[in-house]
């Protein structure tokens, strides 16, 4: 079905150039200062003053990465793979353009909310009650257009990246309104409407589908149209992409609890959410097989296609951390690994393993379709690939080795059953580690800035006659 | 398009005859009816939510019984109150838990693992997912008040490892007694069991008080609620 779609003149890619863009912009800034925030679990004076201290900023790194990179991304791709796969432009332009300037208004107005500390304090929905209004607002608008445009559509078949793209709106939509419920007190400050274990619950409901349905659903429906699209090959099974949908959409709603193990969270609910958890290495084992399986007789094209190789390590990563987690939401590795870095580490494995990976993989796809033009230097392509898996790495051996080591400190006991060390000395022994973390994150940030630089150079030379082989 | 073309859309396929003759599996009509395919997707993902969250507002064991000697769990008092809120405002909670879990190592460490009736006034719930700090559930009286704000003026004066941001700021900001009230009856509205003496005394309660003694008043009263039973299980 890829491919066959005739060229549309009045495809919108004016939008999805403009989201595209921002989201290089939004993925310096958010590894900026998740960089600035690593260095500061290092360097603790490097807490400037009470705007920049670490506990205001984490909460902008993790929306910024999150909501305005990845959501300038699935914005981006679900409007270009939409109008693509169902041959006709969005249905409606203006209301694109709504979702796009109110989308980065509502970043914008999360870059001032989070240094004043204007927080709700809940984990990866800290935005305060009339913001909250906003992204739903916006996101309908989104989700509405995206929906009209499939309804508008001239082939036969739904493609199977917008499955996803769907799937990944709705449940965001049912997630973001039930979390976000709360009364107000002035224009920055409400309370939940939930407490204790309840508010518990419903927190990681929606905290563990942010990453379920927003960086997983979603990011696999970029997978499942830019990978066959970039290696030119069909997708390798239908039938697994059946699969992989339906038991990603039933599954992943039931792990957020695997969060609460050993809490006062009753322990039927845990134990459910942990057992969905490591059936869940099924359906997502299947969905990185199909997508790297993909490209069975043609892995050749791996050696000089770099675009190609970040989709394709984004899969490697993907089948890594679904491993992970897994393992991590069993009650015996989770009592060792809850509280500790290695949850860190195994939110940066997918974080910048998968969800960057395949997010900058589609973009510098778009980058030479969107521009009708030639990457302005394949070579930078190539180092950004290389630099980014670099710091991946470190970042997450350096998280894994501090998460365990930190696990395993709190627990020691000397021969006569007192705990082995103070609370202190397990922080001075992770020193170390956070050291080489914000080195990780150093190496990621310069690649972005890297990118950055690409496109611009890229998007500056297209117009221009012999660009390409100016540059060769 | 209007609405009558999207319930013909809906029941279309049903209805024509010369449709329903051809053999297609439901995935199939699914991946033709954007209608469909909404509604399956919008029923499939609810079903794991509504089954973890819906029994706990109805089962009578989520929160613990306790008997009247161990309970003394209130709302928080007006100067509590407003240092928990500049706990919220700082993101503590994103370095601090507040939920000690039936370990032996925790317990020596921080003390009788956590009820989920301890936090049963906490909107929002301050659990937290990480400890880059050590645990505060049961902080309370654990450190005079001195200690406490000596040591968030300038952690590292009192314990040489840490990497805790200084909060001396927090001494320079008086606390809003009106606001107070408001908050109160914010949370007597989710639910809260303030009374009109609370609100009513909510102005005096932090009158001259800056953000520094509020939240030194909120960490002494942490976990300090309960009067545990030795050697009684509180999870069933």
């Amino acid at each position: 079905m890829v491919g066959n779609a005739p060229e549309h003149p009045n495809y919108n890619m004016a939008i999805v150039k403009a989201f595209a863009v921002c989201a290089v912009v939004y993925f310096v800034v958010g590894a900026l200062v998740g960089d600035l925030i690593a260095w500061q679990l290092s360097f603790p004076s490097l807490n400037v003053n009470e705007y920049l201290s670490f506990g205001r900023l984490r909460p902008l790194h993790t929306n910024a990465v999150i909501f305005a990179f990845g959501g300038c991304t699935l914005m981006a791709t679900a409007f270009y793979v939409v109008q693509r796969t169902c041959a006709v432009p969005l249905w409606s332009n203006k209301m694109a353009w709504f979702t796009f300037i109110g989308w980065n208004l509502i970043i914008v107005s999360a870059v001032i909310s989070f240094p004043m500390g204007w927080t709700s304090g809940k984990e990866y929905a800290e935005l305060e009650w009339p913001i909250d209004i906003a992204i739903a607002v916006v996101w309908l608008s989104y989700m509405f257009n995206f929906i009209m445009t499939i309804a508008n559509r001239k082939v036969s078949h739904i493609y199977v990246a917008n499955w996803f793209f769907l799937g990944m709106m709705i449940m965001i939509t049912y997630l973001h309104v039930v979390n976000s419920l709360a009364i107000p007190v002035t224009m920055t400050k409400s309370y939940s409407l939930f407490s204790g274990v309840h508010d518990a619950m419903i927190q990681w409901w929606w905290g563990h589908n942010a990453v379920g349905f927003f960086l997983t659903a979603g990011f696999l429906g970029i997978m499942y149209y830019f990978i066959p699209k970039q290696a030119d090959l069909p997708i390798f099974s239908y039938r697994l992409s059946v699969l992989h949908f339906w038991a990603l959409m039933f599954g992943y709603v039931w792990l957020g609890a695997h969060h609460l193990q050993y809490t006062a969270l009753p322990d039927w609910a845990g134990s459910l959410g942990a057992a969905v958890s490591i059936a869940m290495i099924i359906p997502s084992w299947g969905g990185a097989v199909n997508g790297l399986m993909t490209l069975s007789g043609a892995w050749h094209k791996l050696r000089d296609d770099y675009v190609l190789r970040f989709l394709v390590v984004s899969l490697a990563f993907y089948a890594m951390s679904t491993f992970e987690g897994p393992v991590m939401s069993l009650k015996t590795v989770n009592a060792l690994s809850h509280y500790t870095d290695w949850t860190i580490g195994h939110v940066h494995s997918g974080a910048l393993g998968w969800v960057v990976m395949v997010s900058v993989g589609a973009i510098y796809h778009l980058l030479t379709r969107l521009w009708k033009t030639e990457i302005y230097s394949v070579g930078l392509v190539n180092t950004h690939f290389w630099i980014h898996t670099i710091g991946t790495v470190i970042y997450i051996c350096a998280m894994w080795v501090s998460g365990i080591m930190q696990g395993l400190m709190w627990r020691a006991t000397d021969d006569y059953g007192n705990l082995a060390y103070t609370f202190a000395e397990s922080v001075v022994a992770m020193h170390p580690y956070y050291v080489l973390r914000s080195v990780g994150g150093l190496l990621v940030l310069i690649g972005a800035g890297i990118m950055l630089y690409n496109v611009v150079m890229t998007i500056r030379t297209a117009g221009q006659p012999n660009a390409a082989a100016a540059r060769a | 398009m209007g609405l009558g073309r999207i319930i013909g859309n809906i029941l279309g396929r049903s209805v024509d005859p010369q449709k329903r003759r051809e053999k297609k599996s439901f995935q199939e009509s699914l991946e033709k009816n954007i209608w469909g395919l909404i509604v399956m997707v919008a029923i499939v993902v609810s079903i794991g939510g509504i089954v973890e969250i819906v029994p706990l507002f109805y089962l009578d064991n989520t929160i613990e019984k306790l008997t009247k000697e161990e309970d003394s769990i209130r709302p928080y008092s007006a100067l509590e109150l407003e240092g928990r809120d500049v706990y919220i405002r700082e993101g503590c909670y994103l370095c601090h838990s507040q939920m000690i879990r039936p370990f032996r190592d925790e317990m020596e460490r921080y003390g009788h693992y956590s009820l989920a009736a301890e936090s049963k006034f906490d909107h929002p719930f301050q659990w937290g997912s990480k400890r880059t700090g050590p645990d505060l559930a049961r902080v309370g009286g654990k450190y005079s008040n001195e200690w406490q704000v000596q040591h968030l003026r300038a952690p590292r004066s009192l314990v040489p490892e840490s990497v805790m941001p200084d909060y001396a700021f927090l001494e320079g900001y008086k606390l809003d007694g009106a606001l107070t009230e408001k908050k109160m009856r914010a949370l007597a509205m989710v639910g809260v069991p303030y009374s009109e003496a609370d609100f009513a005394g909510a102005a005096a309660g932090v009158q001259d008080k800056t953000e520094m003694d509020a939240l030194v008043a909120y960490l002494q009263v942490l976990g300090t609620m309960v009067k545990f039973e030795p050697g009684k299980d509180y999870r069933e």
